[in-house]
């Protein structure tokens, strides 16, 4: 339990049980202060029970949360140092934006002479001053988002929790948010945790990224690092695509691993440290290089059959049938303007890709 | 746009126009133009509302028997004003009415809360029982009331409004699962994150309750109220059964009262009543309309 000076939320062996189901089984972390955090999961992993914990909305079985250097696991959440904005955004109908935001500094007893300019603050930070008198009912739901951001920011707290915070935002408002959000947080200077599903969404805005999967937290890392050094087949599968070959290590040599795969046959792979037994390579489509002629130069390389191409506008997903039954996926970037793509249905064609983008998983 | 402005000149011819116009044909959701549709809702209207209209007209009738018309009068609001027990019989209804509505509104309300917000042994047994007054024949809890009352030698005297405990407690008992049930309804929409929210902002347990979830229910809170007011005003076998002899309320008096004749006091007063409960339907209404301040 390393609680370290610099963390503003520090979690030790934190674990939650519900009739029948462990939620979050023994998490430890700490998040760092000024940080954009993610808690990053499929549904069901306990990410959401996590940040509630962290809320005092729900409290722990066993374990500690220590906020800002003071132990808060059995604190009310009407006593925490953090403010939540909640998935259905739970702006009160009744009450006016104004009134919304100014709820949180009332129910404190914060002096009227201070609720007023603080509330105008809010509001201005999230562009809601001309919506000041509206009932959430004439709102959208972009606006909606934004009144339960101001009554949460109005508080000033040490760490803000996001809880799918776009989940019920259309696409395109979804990109625009995403934006704002970092900026926002860039401007506030405060810690912001997310708890999403959408890898996406975590990728694009965290500056590091905690992924759960049943309970517990699998690794936390960078949104590069995850990508390119995932720890475990888990990670590497959830964020983003990836090809998966199942292989046995049959010998290393000073910074190559050489794996017997099903598909492949024999390959190179280069990977650091002791490593033996069964093993699993993975490799990202957009690695793969896809070509009509044998490339000579390519350690690893092997013909195939296009079976599928999905296009997606910007880049086409083409799926190569190597061996009976064994498919790879590449991504290719439509780098030019054409209707024809360069690769159809049937045609046979060359799969290759450096040893350095390949990846070897023992977990 | 300027397509769609050239569009309707082009594609609206009028022949189209004038023969739907010319044959006239009731469109799907046109009910109001069948006739058969017509009859029924004219039956409706004169079975349901000629005989309150009837009562409120004859109530001006000028004659002591009330069958033909003689000519207009108020005499008889002035008679039923100075008919002394007929108006402590009124008060008395409405002091119960009024007091039932409170206290069953109150217990109703907290009913509803309990069973919405925690888990406890023997709940889903508890949530039949409560409702038990609703469908358990109205004769049959009077005469228990009735027997319950004696046993326990409640007393009946006293003075005013004394007198009326043991009608009221009736009342209340009766129509508290009404309440319960409205406002039980209106919670199962209660979206949960709203409570969370109003604490994670700083409030208290109580705070919540003031601020969030009553503002929430008032819809509920005031259609239960009104149920359990005129549940109250016009209830009769139950009040008959646990009124004591000089504890009389208004249906118990206008029952004795129509035993001998039907009077137009009796149709006067029953319109005060009327009105009173319209009013009271009104203002209930409005409490419940939505709030359009702000509205652009």
């Amino acid at each position: 339990m390393s609680v370290s000076d610099d963390a503003i939320i520090s979690i030790g062996a934190l674990t939650k049980l519900f009739p029948g189901v462990t939620a979050v089984d023994e998490v430890s972390f700490d998040i760092r202060p000024n940080e954009f955090f993610a808690l990053l999961g499929p549904s069901g992993c306990g990410k959401t029970t996590l940040l509630r914990m962290i809320a005092g909305l729900e409290m722990p079985t066993s374990g500690e949360i220590t906020i800002d250097g003071q132990d808060m696991a059995l604190t009310p959440a009407n006593r925490r140092p953090v403010n939540m904005v909640f998935q259905s955004y739970a702006v009160f109908p009744h009450m006016t934006v104004e009134e919304n935001v100014a709820y949180g500094l009332k129910v404190v007893g914060t002096p009227k002479a201070e609720i007023g300019p603080r509330v105008g603050e809010a509001l201005r930070m999230v562009q809601l001053e001309q919506l000041a008198r509206r009932k959430p009912d004439q709102l959208s739901g972009g606006q909606r988002q934004r009144v339960a951001l101001a009554r949460a920011l109005v508080k000033r707290p040490k760490v803000l929790l996001l809880d799918e915070p776009l989940s019920a935002l259309d696409a395109k408002l979804r990109d625009q948010m995403r934006l704002e959000l970092t900026r926002l947080q860039h401007a506030v200077g405060i810690t912001f945790i997310i708890v999403t599903h959408d890898q996406d969404e975590a990728l694009s805005m965290a500056d590091r990224i905690a992924v759960m999967e049943a309970g517990r937290v699998r690794q936390i890392a960078t949104p590069t690092e995850l990508y390119e050094q995932p720890a475990s087949r888990f990670v590497a599968d959830f964020i983003g695509r990836v090809n998966l070959l199942d292989g046995e290590v049959t010998g290393t040599r000073d910074g190559t691993v050489e794996v017997e795969t099903r598909g492949l046959g024999r390959i190179a792979v280069a990977h650091e440290g002791p490593v033996s037994g069964k093993v699993c390579v993975a490799v990202r489509p957009e690695k793969l290089t896809v070509s009509g002629a044998e490339p000579t130069d390519a350690p690893i390389r092997a013909q195939g059959r296009v079976r599928d191409v999905a296009y997606y506008g910007n880049a086409s997903h083409i799926f190569v049938e190597i061996a009976e039954g064994f498919e790879l996926s590449a991504n290719v970037q439509n780098r030019s303007r054409r209707i024809e793509g360069d690769f159809r249905p049937g045609d046979t064609v060359w799969i290759s890709w450096a040893s350095e983008d390949t990846l070897l998983l023992t977990e | 746009m300027s397509t769609e402005t050239a569009r309707p000149a082009l594609t609206a011819p009028a022949p189209a126009g004038r023969r739907a116009r010319g044959r006239d044909v009731a469109g799907p959701l046109d009910f109001h133009r069948r006739l058969w549709l017509r009859i029924v809702i004219a039956a409706t209207f004169l079975f349901l509302y000629a005989p309150i209209v009837t009562l409120m007209a004859f109530s001006f009738n000028d004659s002591r028997r009330n069958i033909v018309w003689q000519g207009f009068t108020t005499d008889y609001y002035v008679r039923a004003w100075n008919n002394a027990s007929l108006f402590e019989a009124f008060m008395n209804s409405m002091t119960i009415a009024v007091l039932s509505t409170i206290v069953s509104t109150i217990i109703g309300t907290l009913v509803a809360l309990a069973l919405w917000r925690f888990r406890f042994p023997g709940k889903a047994i508890y949530e039949g029982f409560m409702a038990l007054p609703i469908v358990v024949p109205e004769i049959c809890m009077g005469v228990a009331m009735m027997a319950f009352f004696a046993r326990v030698d409640w007393p009946s005297g006293g003075g005013w409004p004394f007198n009326l405990s043991a009608v009221t407690i009736a009342h209340i008992s009766f129509s508290f699962p009404f309440v319960a049930i409205v406002v039980r309804a209106r919670l199962a929409g209660f979206n949960r994150e709203l409570e969370e929210a109003s604490k994670d902002l700083g409030a208290s347990e109580w705070q919540t309750f003031r601020n969030v979830i009553v503002p929430f229910l008032k819809p509920g809170l005031v259609a239960g109220a009104l149920l359990a007011f005129t549940l109250s005003l016009d209830d009769f076998v139950i009040t008959f059964f646990t009124t004591g002899p000089e504890a009389v309320t208004f249906p118990v008096k206008v029952y004795s009262m129509v035993r001998f004749s039907v009077t137009p006091e009796v149709n006067a007063a029953s319109t005060v009543l009327i009105v009173i409960t319209v009013i009271a339907t009104i203002f209930a209404v409005r409490l419940q309309a939505p709030d359009r301040q702000g509205a652009q």
